[in-house]
């Protein structure tokens, strides 16, 4: 299956949730928050959505800005 | 009778109760800064701390897919259980990615309602882009957003955008990062005396004159990042700009004399002995 993370091809061997997929990039537990094609995932939800062929996801966190 | 003690001029003022009120929340700092261009996260902190700053920009970014997460993050360096955290559009040319930008921030930041939108016109300019600017405001008031608002020093579109129901309206000095200092005091006046929301200098600081400037002026607060974060010694400038806050408030409470053309005698001109 592959999907788009932050822009970038990546291709998953299994289906795979939210969740698994911020695990497997060492996201896990840290702070940030999700689009899936444009659509915000809200944090309890990672773990139950499921993600789909050609998914466009965005991971987004705070740092420095004026 | 016990006589009143005397004055004693070496101790410091009582403190005022003179606070800043953004969206229903009383803050003592009128000084906000912004979190970039600091050379790590440690200077963010000390500069941050040494501002007094209670409410703190950030930008929304893609994260570095990857990254060690050991790395320590901005939000562990100023924890948003002791700052206000303002997440602002920096980067945003039009209404929908704005609103889309703020939209992540409250998922980020749980639920969080304020924000600091701009729209940017063009990249040379980094001016604000206003007819965006008002449809963005637009959509996020109607959304339960708190929005301060970046915008040109017009008074008209200030108050336009007051009238949306933007918690404050925060007009530019001169353009961000220029330093240049303030370009347009009787706009700044204009949109200061016909406010109903705080207004604050935002963008174009460039030392500690500009800032105290602004508070002379009236405005409620000062919003700036490159000022400190460019200055040579960050934390040093982040307490000369807390100092001129503090003292352009003192000034603009206190009302200055009137400016004359002519001198006026400070010393009694009777009782003169010769």
């Amino acid at each position: 299956m592959l999907i788009h993370l932050n822009g970038e091809p990546l291709r998953l061997d299994a289906p795979c949730t939210l969740a698994a997929l911020l695990a497997q990039t060492g996201l896990a537990g840290r702070r940030v928050a999700i689009e899936v094609n444009g659509r915000i995932v809200p944090r309890g939800e990672h773990a139950g959505h499921a993600l789909a062929e050609g998914d466009r996801i965005e991971v987004v966190h705070a740092l420095g800005g004026g | 009778m016990t006589t009143p003690a005397p004055h004693d001029a070496r101790r410091e003022p009582a403190p005022t109760d003179d606070r800043l009120v953004i969206a229903g929340t009383a803050y003592r700092s009128r000084l906000l800064t912004g979190t970039g261009k600091f050379k790590d996260l440690d200077e963010t902190r000390r500069a941050t701390e040494a501002a007094g700053a209670e409410i703190v920009t950030v930008a929304i970014r893609r994260t570095n897919i990857g990254q060690n997460a050991d790395e320590p993050n901005l939000l562990d360096v100023l924890p948003p259980d002791r700052y206000t955290i303002l997440p602002n559009t920096a980067g945003c040319y039009t209404a929908d990615d704005a609103v889309r930008t703020c939209r992540l921030a409250r998922e980020l930041l749980d639920g969080h309602r304020l924000v600091k939108l701009e729209v940017l016109g063009d990249p040379r300019t980094l001016y604000p882009h206003m007819p965006e600017t008002l449809k963005a405001a637009e959509v996020l008031v109607a959304e339960g957003f708190e929005v301060m608002v970046y915008c040109s020093d017009d008074p008209i579109l200030a108050k336009r955008l007051e009238e949306i129901g933007c918690v404050a309206v925060m007009p530019l000095a001169a353009p961000i990062g220029s330093g240049l200092g303030i370009q347009n005091k009787w706009s700044l006046l204009e949109i200061v005396e016909n406010a109903k929301v705080p207004i604050l200098v935002d963008a174009g600081v460039g030392t500690a004159s500009d800032a105290a400037v602004a508070m002379e002026l009236g405005c409620d607060g000062v919003l700036m990042n490159t000022a400190i974060a460019g200055a040579r010694d960050p934390v040093r400038m982040a307490q000369a700009m807390r100092k001129a806050v503090e003292a352009g408030r003192e000034a603009f409470l206190a009302g200055r004399i009137p400016r004359r053309r002519h001198a006026s005698a400070s010393s009694p001109t009777d009782g003169l002995f010769f």
